[in-house]
C-alpha cells in the first residue's frame, strides 16, 4: 500500500485508469483540466488513447464512438462544457452506450466563476437533456472517494449500459489529500456483458436475457445499428407504440430495479437524531464538522451523506423524514436537492442552508441552522 | 440477372423493412449504391466496415446497410467516427453527411477532422438545402436561390466543400454527381483506399423542396442539369476561371500523402511507454509512481 498526497482531479484520472478506461476525449476547461493533463500523460503508457477534441460536444461524441468500438471512455468538463454535452448525454442514454462524464463544477451560470466551487449543476445533471430517461449521478466528498467513485461510475456504466455522471466540487477537484493507492488487482472492475450467440440471433436492444442487453463492440462480427431515434430491439427506427413503450419501460427498469446496487449513502448518528443534515460533496464535510460541534452542545444531530444523488435515494430520505423533526439541507446553490428532500419529507420540516457566491457553506452556517439562529 | 444476385443485396439488411425513407427520384440512393459498389470492389469484409451518419435525409443511409452502423446526432458524425476509428483502427469508417449536417452545425468538426488527418472517408451529399425539415437554406445554397427560409432569395455565398476540405488539410478530395454514378463509385473507392482524411462531395439535388421552390422541374430535369452543368477536371483546366466558376468540376481535385493521426499517435504511445514510471504504474498501480 503506497500512501501519497493526491489531488482530487488526479484521483479521478487514476480511478479511470484502474477501472479500465482506455479512451479519453476532452476539451480544456477550468477547474477540470488536470484530469485531461494527467490522462494525456498516463493513457499512452497503457496503449490507450487521449485526444483533445475541438469542443465538448465532439468530446462526448468521440467517447460514445470509442465505447461502441469497445473501449471504456471518459470525458471531463465544467459547467459551460457540461451544458454543451447535454445532447450527447441523451444520445448515450438513448443508444445505451456506456460512458463516464465528469463535471467538476464551477460557479455558474454562463462563464460564472471558473475557479470557485458551486453545486449548481445538480438539477442539470438530472434533467439537462431533453426527454425522459434515467441517469446515474455520483458525488464524492474527498480525494479517496473521487478515486473510488470514478471506478464505480465506470462499473455502473458498463453494468447498466448507461452514461454515468460524476459530479464534483471544485474544492474536491483541486484539494490535495492523503490517498492510499490500492493495488490494481484489488480494484473491483466490471466489464460490459458480451455475447456468444450467433450474430443473426443477436438483438442489440432486446430483453431476452434481462433489462440490460449484451453489447459486443463494433468490428467483433456483430453488425448492428445504433441510433438516437426511438428504435426496436434490432436498433432500427420505429414509430410503433408497441416498440417505443417497451423500450421506455426497460430503460427505466434497468435502473429502478437495481437501486440497491446503485444507491450509495452513509448515515452517521442518525439512530438518536431528531435533526438530520442531508448533504453531498464538499458540503458534507462542513456538515460533518457542524454535526460534531452540535453534538458537543448536546443537540441530537445526524448526517446522511449522499454519494449517489441520482436516482434520488427516496427510501432513506423518507425514513429520515419520519424520524427527524428537522431536516437540514446545506448546498452551494440556491436550493436544488432540497427540492427533492422537501418532496419526500414535507416542506415544513426542511431548513435550507444555501450560498451560491463561490464560497463554501461553512460549518457555522449549518450550526446556526441547527440552533435556530 | 435474378433480383437477389444484384451486388447490392449482399450488403443490404434483410431484417430492415424496405422501402426506404427517401422521396422517389432522390439522389441519396444512388450514393448508397455507389458506396456499396466501391466496398464490393475493394472486397472489404462487412465486419470491417462502419458507416456513421448524422441527421437529415442522408443520415438515414446506414440503417439499410449491413455493416457496423451508427446514426448519430446532427453535425457530429465525424466526432463519433473519430472515437470509433481510434478505438477500432481496423475498421474502415465511412461517414455519410448532408451539406447542412457537415458544414453548418458540423462545420467545426469537419475542418478539425480534416486538420487532424484522421483516417476516415467523408461523403458529403450536397443537395444545397435542408431536405428533411422542408427546404430551408443551407451553407451550400447558391446566391439568389429560394428556400423555405429565403422566400426573397438567398443572400449568403455558399461554402465550396472541396476547397474548404483541401484548405483544412484533407489528403484526398474528389467531387462527382449522382448523375455520374459509375464515376462516383470509382471516386469513393479511391477515397476508402486512401489512408488519411478523404472527402467525396456527391453533388445531388432535392426536387421535392429546392427544385419546387426554384421551379427547376422534376428529379429527371434536375438530374439533366447535373449532366449539363458538370465537367471533368481535364476540361475545366482548359477553361477561363470565370467560365469554370459556373460549372461543377468532377474528378480527383486533391491527392497528397502524409501520415494520418493514428500513425502519429502510435509514436506518442511508444514515447510514453519508453518512460520508466509507465512500467512502474503497470506493476504497482497509482501509488507506484512514488
Amino acid at each position: 500500500m503506497t500512501v501519497r498526497l493526491m489531488q482530487g482531479n488526479e484521483a479521478v484520472g487514476w480511478g479511470a485508469i484502474a477501472a479500465g478506461c482506455r479512451f479519453y476525449a476532452g476539451y480544456p476547461i477550468t477547474p477540470s483540466t488536470e484530469i485531461a493533463e494527467m490522462l494525456s500523460r498516463e493513457l499512452p503508457k497503457l496503449g490507450g488513447i487521449f485526444i483533445q477534441m475541438e469542443d465538448e460536444i465532439a468530446s462526448l461524441a468521440a467517447c460514445i464512438g470509442a465505447s461502441a468500438g469497445g473501449l471504456k471512455a471518459m470525458t471531463a468538463t465544467s459547467g459551460p462544457g457540461f451544458s454543451l454535452m447535454q445532447e450527447h448525454i441523451g444520445y448515450a442514454a438513448m443508444a445505451e452506450v456506456p460512458c463516464v462524464i465528469v463535471n467538476v463544477q464551477r460557479l455558474g451560470p454562463s462563464t460564472g466563476q471558473p475557479t470557485s466551487p458551486s453545486q449548481g449543476d445538480v438539477m442539470q445533471a438530472r434533467w439537462g437533456t431533453h426527454g425522459d430517461h434515467p441517469i446515474i449521478v455520483l458525488y464524492p466528498t474527498s480525494v479517496p472517494e473521487a478515486f473510488e467513485l470514478t471506478v464505480t461510475a465506470f462499473n455502473l456504466a458498463e453494468k447498466y449500459r448507461t452514461p454515468v455522471i460524476l459530479l464534483m466540487d471544485e474544492v474536491v477537484g483541486h484539494m490535495r489529500e492523503r490517498f492510499e493507492a490500492p493495488p490494481l488487482e484489488e480494484v473491483q472492475v466490471v466489464d460490459r456483458m458480451g455475447t456468444n450467440v450467433p450474430p443473426e440471433w443477436y438483438k442489440p436492444f432486446g430483453d431476452t436475457i434481462g433489462d440490460v442487453p449484451p453489447m459486443p463492440s463494433f468490428g467483433s462480427g456483430y453488425r448492428y445499428h445504433i441510433t438516437g431515434l426511438y428504435h426496436d430491439p434490432m436498433g432500427y427506427p420505429t414509430q410503433r407504440l408497441d416498440e417505443i413503450n417497451p423500450w421506455i419501460e426497460r430503460v427505466q427498469r434497468k435502473i429502478s430495479n437495481h437501486l440497491d446496487d446503485i444507491l450509495m449513502y452513509q448515515e452517521e448518528n442518525t439512530e438518536d437524531a431528531n435533526m438530520v443534515i442531508v448533504a453531498y460533496g464538499a458540503t458534507a464535510r462542513s456538515a460533518r464538522h457542524a454535526m460534531k460541534l452540535a453534538r458537543q452542545h448536546r443537540h441530537h444531530v445526524g448526517l446522511v451523506t449522499l454519494y449517489t444523488i441520482w436516482p434520488f435515494p427516496e427510501d432513506v430520505i423518507q425514513r429520515i423524514g419520519r424520524m427527524a423533526r428537522r431536516v437540514i439541507v446545506p448546498e452551494m446553490n440556491l436550493g436544488q436537492l432540497a427540492l427533492e428532500v422537501e418532496r419526500l419529507v414535507g416542506r415544513h420540516k426542511v431548513i435550507r442552508v444555501n450560498r451560491a457566491d463561490g464560497e463554501m457553506v461553512s460549518p457555522q452556517m449549518i450550526l446556526d441552522a441547527i440552533e435556530g439562529r | 440477372m435474378a433480383k437477389n444476385e444484384h451486388t447490392a443485396y449482399a450488403y443490404l439488411r434483410t431484417t430492415k423493412k424496405f422501402p426506404n425513407i427517401w422521396c422517389a427520384g432522390c439522389g441519396i440512393g444512388i450514393v448508397m449504391g455507389a458506396l456499396i459498389r466501391a466496398i464490393d470492389r475493394i472486397g472489404l469484409d462487412k465486419d470491417d466496415v462502419a458507416v456513421v451518419s448524422g441527421i437529415g435525409c442522408s443520415g438515414r443511409m446506414p440503417v439499410y446497410l449491413d455493416f457496423n452502423t451508427m446514426h448519430t446526432t446532427h453535425g457530429r458524425a465525424l466526432a463519433f467516427a473519430t472515437g470509433l476509428k481510434l478505438a477500432q483502427p481496423k475498421l474502415h469508417v465511412i461517414v455519410v453527411m448532408g451539406d447542412g449536417d457537415a458544414l453548418a452545425i458540423g462545420g467545426n468538426h469537419f475542418i478539425h477532422a480534416a486538420r487532424r488527418n484522421i483516417d476516415l472517408t467523408a461523403i458529403v451529399i450536397n443537395n444545397a438545402i435542408y431536405g428533411m425539415t422542408g427546404g430551408q437554406y443551407s451553407p451550400t445554397t447558391p446566391l439568389d436561390m429560394r428556400a423555405a427560409t429565403a422566400p426573397y432569395g438567398h443572400v449568403e455565398p455558399p461554402f465550396p466543400i472541396c476547397e474548404l476540405s483541401i484548405a483544412a488539410g484533407a489528403t484526398f478530395v474528389a467531387r462527382s454527381t449522382v448523375y455520374h454514378a459509375i464515376e462516383l463509385d470509382k471516386l469513393i473507392e479511391k477515397a476508402i483506399r486512401k489512408v488519411g482524411f478523404s472527402v467525396v462531395e456527391a453533388v445531388s439535388y432535392c426536387h421535392t423542396t429546392y427544385g419546387r421552390m426554384n421551379k427547376l422541374g422534376s428529379s429527371v430535369d434536375m438530374m439533366r442539369m447535373l449532366k449539363d452543368h458538370s465537367i471533368t477536371l481535364a476540361v475545366a483546366e482548359k477553361m477561363m476561371p470565370e467560365e469554370r466558376a459556373m460549372k461543377i468540376v468532377r474528378g480527383v481535385l486533391h491527392d497528397v500523402d502524409k501520415p494520418d493521426y493514428l500513425t502519429l499517435y502510435q509514436k506518442v504511445i511508444e514515447r510514453a511507454q519508453a518512460t520508466i514510471d509507465g512500467k512502474e504504474f503497470l506493476r504497482a498501480g497509482p501509488g507506484g509512481l512514488e
